[in-house]
């Protein structure tokens, strides 16, 4: 194939010396044709500054995302209500620190480091999604954000699996194998609830009603909207457009709502023969910008409680290093 | 074949694991660095897995775990004691995850009923300890400040120490020669941690160990109000 040929002479070159200015179209030219012909790109590979850049800033607001999204989930762990939601419950919030470990590594592909974007978080300089500002205030919480949130995500993200960046795409083939799952288990903790006594079925309900309209806003800003969407789409980065993820996950959640017995709370929500698909209501625009801005529910408590952790942590940190340090080379460091 | 399980046993072993697994949970979210988030959690997981088991071995897990009050719980003192910060997490971690699998080892080969169970769980357990051991080493052999907390979380739980060895009804097992060598085992690695072996009680006050008898410290029954809450406000509900 051409374009890959020219594309991995343009790896070679670009890895040895610097481009001379002359290079830089034909360079340039390689890319565009095998990000046309559905190649990976991958770390060594010569690149647009701006597509490195889009991606440094999409993967770590990814991977500050599911960092963040520990503590709505986590707010729960010493209250859950039996040994065997407790267990799944650790487990998810165990992957969740995971699946940021998975990110940053694929962000540090790109030449940056996770300490460098841990600092931008931290500084409110990179966001994170703006779901996790909204409180856990009920048990039922812990489901809805399994189906919703994490559906929402998984609409998201399964496209992400065919992004033109390999490290990223890698990434989000294994990330979204355990999403699935932990949708699953979110779905499955409601459905008790809801089939449970009244009080439980109406925290389900309670817990839907909050949370429907937040996860409606996690794909972003209608397309008009959207800064970053033609270009992420022109670069394979983005395979679909916010309006038509948000399309899909309300149809696939409408029947999974009939079925656990709760309903959705949007009275404009019905199927529209004509179109195959679901009409449903505005979604309320001045909260979502709010919330992006900082001045949602829980902004504030969340990032304080992450730099605390990190500043509180400082002192940890140190000591691995000072001992790494004063025991390099060493060997049988670790006896049993 | 034994048919009857020791419920005073499981109960001391489950409450254990269940009780130090419930403080790891509550660092979720709060710790140094994302790797520990992870291994925290695991080991979390680990004992809550073993709790699971050993409860199940004495009634309903879950009634077990929700529905007694603190004067009915079994556990060690040690493992209801608090996070404080890294190092008094490490200490707590350490001194136990050592006693655990000297335990474990011994009933792995006996032919009671934990058997089974001990000899899943000491592979775990042995990973524990790995990470406790490691951590001791890098904040004892660390910076000046980390070795400070480091010696002063040990000091702080030594006195907790003694009730691990303090014989449990239905086990069987050589009590003297585990806490033998679970001193030898701190002396070493203390010491390779360039830390001072505790000095002062280990059993004998009131507070020197009677969780197996019920008999426990304040913070756990503050605890047990967080764990139990949702569950004691919604009786007979499943979930």
């Amino acid at each position: 194939m051409a374009t890959a040929a020219a594309h991995r002479t343009a790896r070679t070159d670009a890895d040895g010396a610097r481009t001379a200015a002359g290079d830089t179209a034909e360079y340039e030219r390689a890319f565009d044709a095998a990000v046309a012909a559905d190649e990976r790109i991958e770390p060594r590979d010569w690149m647009p500054d701006a597509y490195r850049a889009t991606l440094v800033r999409q993967i770590a607001q990814h991977a500050h995302s599911e960092i963040i999204g520990m503590q709505p989930e986590a707010n729960w762990i010493t209250r859950a209500p039996s040994l065997r939601r407790k267990a799944i419950l650790m487990a998810k919030v165990q992957d969740e620190a995971g699946h940021g470990l998975y990110l940053y590594s694929a962000a540090e592909t790109l030449g940056t480091s996770r300490d460098e974007l841990l600092d931008k978080l931290h500084s409110g300089r990179q966001k994170y999604s703006s779901i996790f500002n909204y409180p856990t205030l009920t048990w039922a919480d812990v489901g809805a954000i399994g189906w919703l949130v994490d559906g929402a995500a998984i609409t998201n993200q399964v496209p992400l699996c065919r992004c033109s960046y390999g490290p990223y795409a890698r990434a989000m083939v294994r990330i979204c194998k355990e999403e699935s799952f932990h949708q699953r288990q979110g779905y499955e903790l409601l459905l008790a609830l809801s089939k449970g006594t009244e009080e439980q079925h109406a925290m389900a309900q309670d817990a839907v009603n909050r949370w429907w309209w937040p996860s409606l806003m996690m794909f972003g800003p209608p397309d008009d909207e959207s800064q970053h969407s033609a270009q992420s789409m022109e670069w394979k980065i983005k395979r679909h457009s916010n309006d038509e993820l948000r399309q899909r996950f309300v149809d696939i959640c409408v029947p999974q709502a009939e079925s656990l017995g709760l309903t959705l709370p949007d009275p404009d929500l019905r199927w529209n023969e004509e179109r195959q698909q679901h009409d449903f209501g505005t979604i309320d625009w001045t909260e979502f910008w709010e919330v992006l801005k900082g001045n949602g529910p829980c902004n504030e408590q969340r990032i304080t409680q992450r730099r605390n952790a990190h500043d509180e942590g400082a002192w940890v940190r140190d000591a691995a290093a000072a001992y790494a340090a004063k025991h390099t080379g060493e060997t049988g460091a670790k006896q049993a | 074949m034994t048919a009857t399980v020791p419920a005073t046993a499981a109960l001391a072993l489950g409450d254990d694991a269940l009780v130090l697994s419930h403080r790891l949970g509550e660092w979720a979210g709060h710790a140094p660095v994302l790797e520990e988030e992870v291994a925290l959690a695991n080991i979390a997981l680990d004992l809550l897995g073993q709790a699971r088991v050993l409860l199940s071995m004495a009634g309903d897990e879950d009634e077990l775990a929700y529905l007694r009050e603190e004067r009915a719980f079994r556990n060690l003192q040690l493992v209801e004691q608090s996070n404080g910060d890294f190092a008094q997490t490490i200490a707590r971690q350490l001194y136990f995850s050592t006693y655990q699998q000297l335990l474990y080892t011994e009933l792995a080969g006996s032919d009671g009923p934990f058997a089974p169970l001990a000899a899943k769980a000491v592979k775990e357990v042995a990973y524990h300890r790995d990470h406790a051991e490691l951590w001791t080493l890098r904040l004892g052999d660390g910076t000046e400040t980390s070795r400070e907390r480091m010696q002063r979380a040990c000091e702080a739980l030594w006195r907790f120490t003694g009730e691990m060895f303090q014989p449990v009804e239905g086990l069987d097992a050589d009590w003297a020669g585990m806490e033998a060598q679970w001193l030898r085992s701190m002396t070493d690695v203390l010491g390779r941690a360039t830390l001072t072996v505790p000095e002062g009680p280990r059993t004998g006050a009131w507070s020197a160990g009677a969780g197996r008898q019920g008999l426990h410290t304040e913070p756990f029954g503050r605890m047990l109000a967080e764990m139990q809450h949702l569950h004691r406000s919604h009786p007979g509900a499943s979930w």
